[in-house]
């Protein structure tokens, strides 16, 4: 039995949740530099442009999550495997020289923003490529890192116990990193460059990280409440053939329009509408072992185990917005029928900024707060536990409901009614449900920014909080 | 004794189905990728001459006219490939010389960063128009009178090379260092662009009087 207070990966884990929460501050500060930007033209103009005030905003949602995705295995790993992870030297290497990578590759997207159009810039600079800008050398670290982390993962499970949770991980964590290689190659042939691409970026996003965060959830709802052990893992699986037997082909509903052919109109539409069905199965599972647990512990007349708050409203809120964000917003404008006009417009970032936010970063918020907790018995919401998930959460479905707005106008004026030009775009642009909308979604974007200021806070002065001194 | 429990709360039953779930429909994406992979290969410009349509043709169509009409058979709008037209002068680039120019416009739209203010195919940020058909678009007639060039490359590239100085909006395009001829490798890359088969996408482009059919 493996030390919990002693363990290495556990510190490793919140060494990893540390790096997740500072990028996660970057992501929402240079999001307000780009949301500044479509009320304001002439911000920053020629100085730090929207393109790279996006880049690194997307490109920072994705490795704070990765950040947190790898210290959450890395916590939870001796809790499962009931030994101390293998190879943790190594892994400690590996986040450095992964800390290391990112740093430059940020400064370099800041500081030289573009290169002359040869292989040298995609080498060195970025490869202008939507979600996996990073330059190709930062690729080839990634994979190394990616591949110690995953040698760490298989030697623990191999010398250790392997659950069920622990079994998805490991098969889950293959097929991320399996994925991530197609994405690092160079053609001349947009459609071809596309169709790959999202290889990387949906089977990642809709399949590969919603298994993750379902493993997760299954891992915490043991830890939070005690559920049980069979049930969680009997679902999880269930969600497992949901998420990617409706998950994989759903790429499908990306193939519409980028040159390829036409029957996956038919594939997308079909496996895409799917999608949402496991999420309920997500929130039904949560919801269902939390009310069976209280009622079993109580029945026995005892109290229902319940050991960490602030993760728990995190998970459970989690499962809600993976469920709305992912689910309803994605399910909107899957229909090819509707997606030819809302393809490519702000519907699109309304449904990414909730879908994100619901299915992954407030899971992953969660993980920081059990990552808190440590081998405290017992961690109880403070006032700005409550803040900081209250302005998140209404600056983000702020957001989401602005951006809805501003894709509504878009909708109808730039594409529908005026056929989607240069001229039309801009019509569409300076009407009035776009202009107040993106002026609301400013203003979101700063609730949002104090909800990150709470949060922040309160994870460093949680431990020593009276409420959590009392009991 | 063992205790008797049902299928469904048999977490081995819900194992295997989630393997073979998982394996199926992988499979299928990778018979289904292969399929469009031969769709969407680049074009030759023998198959463009004979007038044999590909979803992606051959870098040499920036010899040629394109237009994107209404196909009633499909039953959306397509790009139709019509006579030869020059481009920056010429309309008898060869299928390397094409190559060489749709390749370093690809490799400028990375390095410059469009994505990340543009939708190409309707992919990136939606900070600036699209660029699917952006060789179409009616505004750039205006740009040539305005910049004084006889024709519609010229008048991109020069738009290309100095974006802050000819902006249509206040939400301008910066100057990102584009150079002359890696302007003309962009506009080449967009004409190929709007010359791929985008199954209508994006719909009724261009037809600001409205009606389906209508111009």
């Amino acid at each position: 039995m493996v030390d919990n207070m002693q363990s290495q990966s556990k510190q490793l884990g919140k060494m990893y949740f540390t790096v997740a929460a500072i990028l996660f501050g970057a992501q929402i500060l240079f999001g307000l530099i780009a949301g500044t930007q479509f009320v304001f033209s002439g911000f920053l103009f020629e100085i730090l442009d929207f393109n790279v005030a996006r880049m690194v905003h997307i490109n920072a949602l994705v490795v704070w999550l990765l950040y947190a995705m790898i210290g959450s295995v890395y916590y939870l790993l001796p809790d499962e495997t009931k030994v101390e992870t293998v190879g943790i030297g190594l892994g400690k290497l590996g986040f450095y020289v992964l800390t290391l990578a990112v740093t430059i590759v940020v400064l370099v997207y800041i500081l030289v923003q573009v290169g002359p159009a040869n292989e040298m810039s995609i080498w060195l600079i970025h490869e202008g490529r939507e979600y996996i800008e990073a330059p190709r050398w930062a690729d080839i670290g990634i994979v190394v890192v990616v591949l110690i982390f995953l040698a760490n993962v298989y030697l623990t499970a191999m010398k250790g116990e392997r659950t069920g949770i622990i079994t998805v991980l490991m098969a889950d964590l293959l097929a991320l990193a399996g994925l991530y290689l197609a994405g690092m190659f160079y053609t001349n042939n947009i459609s071809i460059d596309q169709y790959w691409w999202w290889w990387v970026i949906h089977l990642w996003v809709e399949a590969t990280w919603e298994v993750f965060v379902a493993a997760v959830i299954g891992w915490a709802l043991i830890k939070v409440i005690g559920a049980n052990r069979q049930i969680v893992e009997m679902w999880l699986w269930i969600e497992v053939a949901m998420l990617f037997g409706s998950g994989i082909l759903g790429i499908g509903h990306h193939y519409f329009w980028i040159g390829t052919p036409e029957y996956w109109w038919e594939i997308g539409a079909l496996f895409s509408a799917l999608e949402p069905v496991p999420l309920v199965a997500m929130f039904v599972h949560v919801m269902y072992d939390w009310g069976k647990e209280q009622g079993l512990q109580k029945g026995a007349g005892g109290k229902a185990q319940m050991n960490n708050t602030p993760a728990f409203l995190w998970f459970v809120a989690s499962a809600f917005g993976n469920f709305i964000g992912a689910g309803i917003w994605g399910f909107f404008h899957t229909l090819p029928q509707m997606n030819i006009y809302t393809h490519g417009t702000q519907f699109t970032s309304a449904h990414g900024h909730l879908a994100f936010f619901g299915a992954f970063a407030m899971a992953m918020i969660a993980m920081f707060y059990m990552g808190v907790q440590g081998n405290k018995k017992e961690l109880k919401m403070t006032k700005l536990t409550k803040y900081g998930f209250t302005f998140i959460t209404v600056g983000v479905v702020g957001m989401t409901v602005a951006l809805t707005i501003a894709g509504y106008g878009q909708v109808m004026i730039e594409r529908a009614q005026f056929g989607a030009t240069w001229e039309a775009y801009f019509i569409g642009q300076s009407s009035i449900w776009f202009k107040q909308a993106m002026g609301w979604r400013l203003a979101m974007g700063l609730v949002t920014f104090v909800g990150f200021l709470c949060l922040v806070i309160d994870l460093l002065t949680i431990k020593n909080a009276k409420i959590n001194q009392e009991s | 004794m063992s205790k008797k429990v049902s299928v469904w709360a048999d977490g081995r039953f819900w194992q295997r189905s989630a393997a073979w779930v998982t394996g199926v429909a992988a499979m299928l994406l990778i018979w289904l990728t292969f399929d469009t992979m031969g769709q969407i290969q680049m074009g030759t410009k023998a198959e463009l001459d004979q007038g044999i349509t590909k979803r992606v043709p051959s870098p040499t169509v920036i010899n040629h006219k394109i237009t994107y009409e209404m196909n009633d058979k499909r039953g959306h709008e397509t790009p139709v490939i019509g006579e030869k037209e020059k481009f920056f002068g010429r309309d008898d680039y060869s299928e390397e010389e094409a190559m060489a120019l749709l390749n370093l416009g690809k490799l400028a739209s990375q390095t410059k960063n469009c994505m990340n203010c543009h939708t190409l195919l309707g992919n990136g940020a939606y900070y600036a128009p699209d660029l699917t058909k952006a060789w179409l678009d009616p505004n750039w007639e205006s740009y040539m009178l305005r910049m004084g060039k006889e024709t519609k490359e010229e008048a991109i590239a020069e738009f290309l090379q100095h974006p802050s100085d000819n902006p249509s909006n206040e939400r301008m395009m910066p100057n990102l260092g584009v150079t002359a001829e890696e302007a003309k490798g962009l506009v080449a890359f967009l004409k190929h662009m709007s010359s791929i088969d985008t199954n209508g996408f994006p719909r009724n482009f261009g037809k600001i009087e409205g009606g389906i059919h209508g111009r």
